[in-house]
């Protein structure tokens, strides 16, 4: 067998990656946090960092080995292959790449906890905060491990697949089904289970912070570059690529969303350029280095136009996905991962096609001479993701409505959850005593 | 003595304040404030879901007066407060019984 060489080039630009897709989750925070009411920004943002914490912990103990372990069955890996996360490098999953198992673990850790976050998004203001982390743990287990391993991990939508057997391969470079169409369902789910927020569609609910917002979605769009082009495992021309896809398709779905904000309300707001930033990162996710930049644009384009008018689908239709988690992650996942059967291009040689890459056994896109293949690839693992994530994601919503409960008091809501739940206000600095230490 | 109590837009705050330091005014108390009057806030659109926001940023500003500065100092601060377009906000006089200093216990007009 193949020795593993260290590449120390490849190694310093994942370790650096990791660190970037970390600062999304608190960067997430930041986002969640300017969008809700005054009220509830301590428990909407204490939601994002206690997904570094639950997800982080399982990852390290048997996440990881559940996602890259032995395949059993297409769905799951063996969770006591690498539990406590003993793995040499030979198994790293990076291999090629010469990156050290541990480093290629750090990178994936990263992904399952901003996964959990955008969860969160959808129940806001509303729910225990025991409840949520028990949610976080289960979730983790239960449906982004299995996902992960089946596109990931060797699974179902993996290379060696049935729907790669039958069809071609499925791309997602980065986690557009994994993370975003993934975490969109669930988001959708929760917000169907757990119910509306009290005033939901009759009470003002305006973000009570845009500055915030704003520098949740710059830190997010910084982190995200260690997120897509970390994610060609190497420091090479394809993940310039995929940094220089990043950078075009997001900027171009904040134009797109201020453009139809423009046409139909009036004004471009800066939560709608902030929107537009994360539909862009979300839809470019699976196609980063998988689409030219005529592709990149296109792919956002559409992500900003479709993701701003998606947002208000949760009025027409009575369900409180309080910030959008469905709007945005839900329909952007959905846009880049289908848009790939249109525009995916690539060659075996990356260098010779400026650093555009997909799978081997994948196929060009529709409008690249590919025909209807890889577009009919692309649904049906948009599809499994869906279903997988919508059921196992019920079966725990359920499960816990029934038992610990999701809802905090009607009571408890109305003079806000940061008291309620955290014991402290965010911006209540006036007219208090000390009255113990401890 | 009068209390001498205006609502004004916000962006009229510097212009009145030196417009009162003109009129001899050497005290102020100047605190934010929310309201509508005939011109009822205007909408604010966020994510495809419109707010009516009626409440809209003043500025309160109030200064003791004895009866006889009562009408330079109205007049000073409708002066520097005005725009003519609505929203400009009111400006209104009550009597006041009395006024101590703090610092020295004064009472009365020598108190202002």
């Amino acid at each position: 067998m193949e020795e593993f060489a260290l590449d120390s080039g490849n190694t310093a630009w994942i370790i650096t990656a990791s660190s970037l897709v970390l600062l999304m989750t608190p960067g997430l925070a930041f986002f969640y946090g300017g969008m809700v009411r005054g009220k509830s920004v301590l428990n909407m943002m204490m939601m994002s960092f206690s997904s570094i914490g639950v997800a982080g912990l399982i990852w390290v103990l048997y996440g990881y080995s559940l996602t890259f372990g032995s395949d059993i069955g297409g769905i799951i890996g063996n969770p006591a292959d690498y539990f406590g996360l003993a793995i040499t490098d030979a198994d790293s999953l990076m291999f090629a790449a010469g990156v050290p198992a541990t480093v290629a673990a750090a990178f994936q850790a990263t992904f399952a906890i901003i996964t959990v976050a955008l969860i969160s998004g959808a129940i806001a203001d509303r729910v225990k905060f025991g409840t949520w982390l028990v949610f976080a743990a289960l979730w983790v287990t239960l449906v982004y491990s299995p996902v992960a391993h089946m596109v990931w991990g060797g699974g179902l939508l993996g290379a060696d697949g049935p729907v790669a057997t039958a069809l071609s391969v499925p791309i997602d470079f980065a986690g557009g089904t994994v993370v975003h169409i993934n975490a969109g369902v669930a988001g959708l789910v929760l917000a169907l289970v757990i119910g509306k927020r009290k005033g939901f569609g009759t009470e003002a609910m305006r973000p009570h912070n845009l500055p915030f917002v704003m520098l949740g979605a710059a830190l997010l769009w910084f982190g995200w570059f260690g997120f897509n082009a970390g994610s060609e495992f190497a420091a090479d021309g394809t993940a310039g690529r995929a940094w220089l896809n990043t950078l075009v398709a997001t900027g171009v779905a904040m134009l797109a969303w201020m453009a139809t904000e423009k046409l139909r309300d009036g004004a471009p707001t800066t939560l709608g350029a902030a929107s537009g930033v994360v539909a862009g990162l979300v839809a470019i996710t699976p196609a980063a280095a998988a689409v030219d930049s005529f592709g990149a644009i296109a792919i956002g384009a559409v992500a900003g136009i479709l993701c701003a008018l998606a947002v208000s689908l949760k009025f027409k239709f009575g369900f409180d996905d309080s910030l959008d988690v469905v709007g945005v992650h839900l329909v952007g996942g959905l846009v880049g991962t289908v848009l790939l059967g249109f525009f995916a291009t690539g060659e075996a040689d990356a260098v010779a096609s400026y650093g555009v890459w997909y799978p081997e056994g994948a196929l060009n896109g529709l409008f690249y001479g590919g025909g209807f293949t890889q577009l009919i690839t692309q649904i049906v693992a948009a599809l499994v993701a869906v279903i997988f994530s919508a059921v196992v994601t019920a079966i725990i919503a359920f499960a816990l409505k029934f038992t610990l409960g999701w809802r905090i008091s009607e009571e408890a809501e109305v003079s806000g959850i940061d008291l309620a739940v955290h014991g402290e206000t965010a911006y209540e600095n006036s007219g208090s005593t000390i009255t113990e230490v401890r | 003595m009068k209390l001498v109590t205006g609502v004004i837009q916000p962006h009229r705050l510097d212009d009145v304040k030196t417009a009162l330091e003109g009129a001899g005014v050497r005290g102020m108390t100047v605190s934010e404030a929310s309201g509508y009057g005939r011109q009822k806030g205007h909408t604010e659109v966020y994510r495809g879901a419109e707010y009516t926001v009626d409440l809209v940023p003043k500025v309160r500003i109030e200064v003791l007066v004895t009866d006889a500065d009562v009408t330079a100092v109205t007049d000073a601060i409708v002066g520097a407060a005005q725009t003519g377009k609505i929203g400009d906000g009111k400006v209104w006089v009550v009597t006041v019984d009395d006024v101590a200093r703090v610092r020295t216990g004064e009472h009365g007009d020598s108190a202002l």
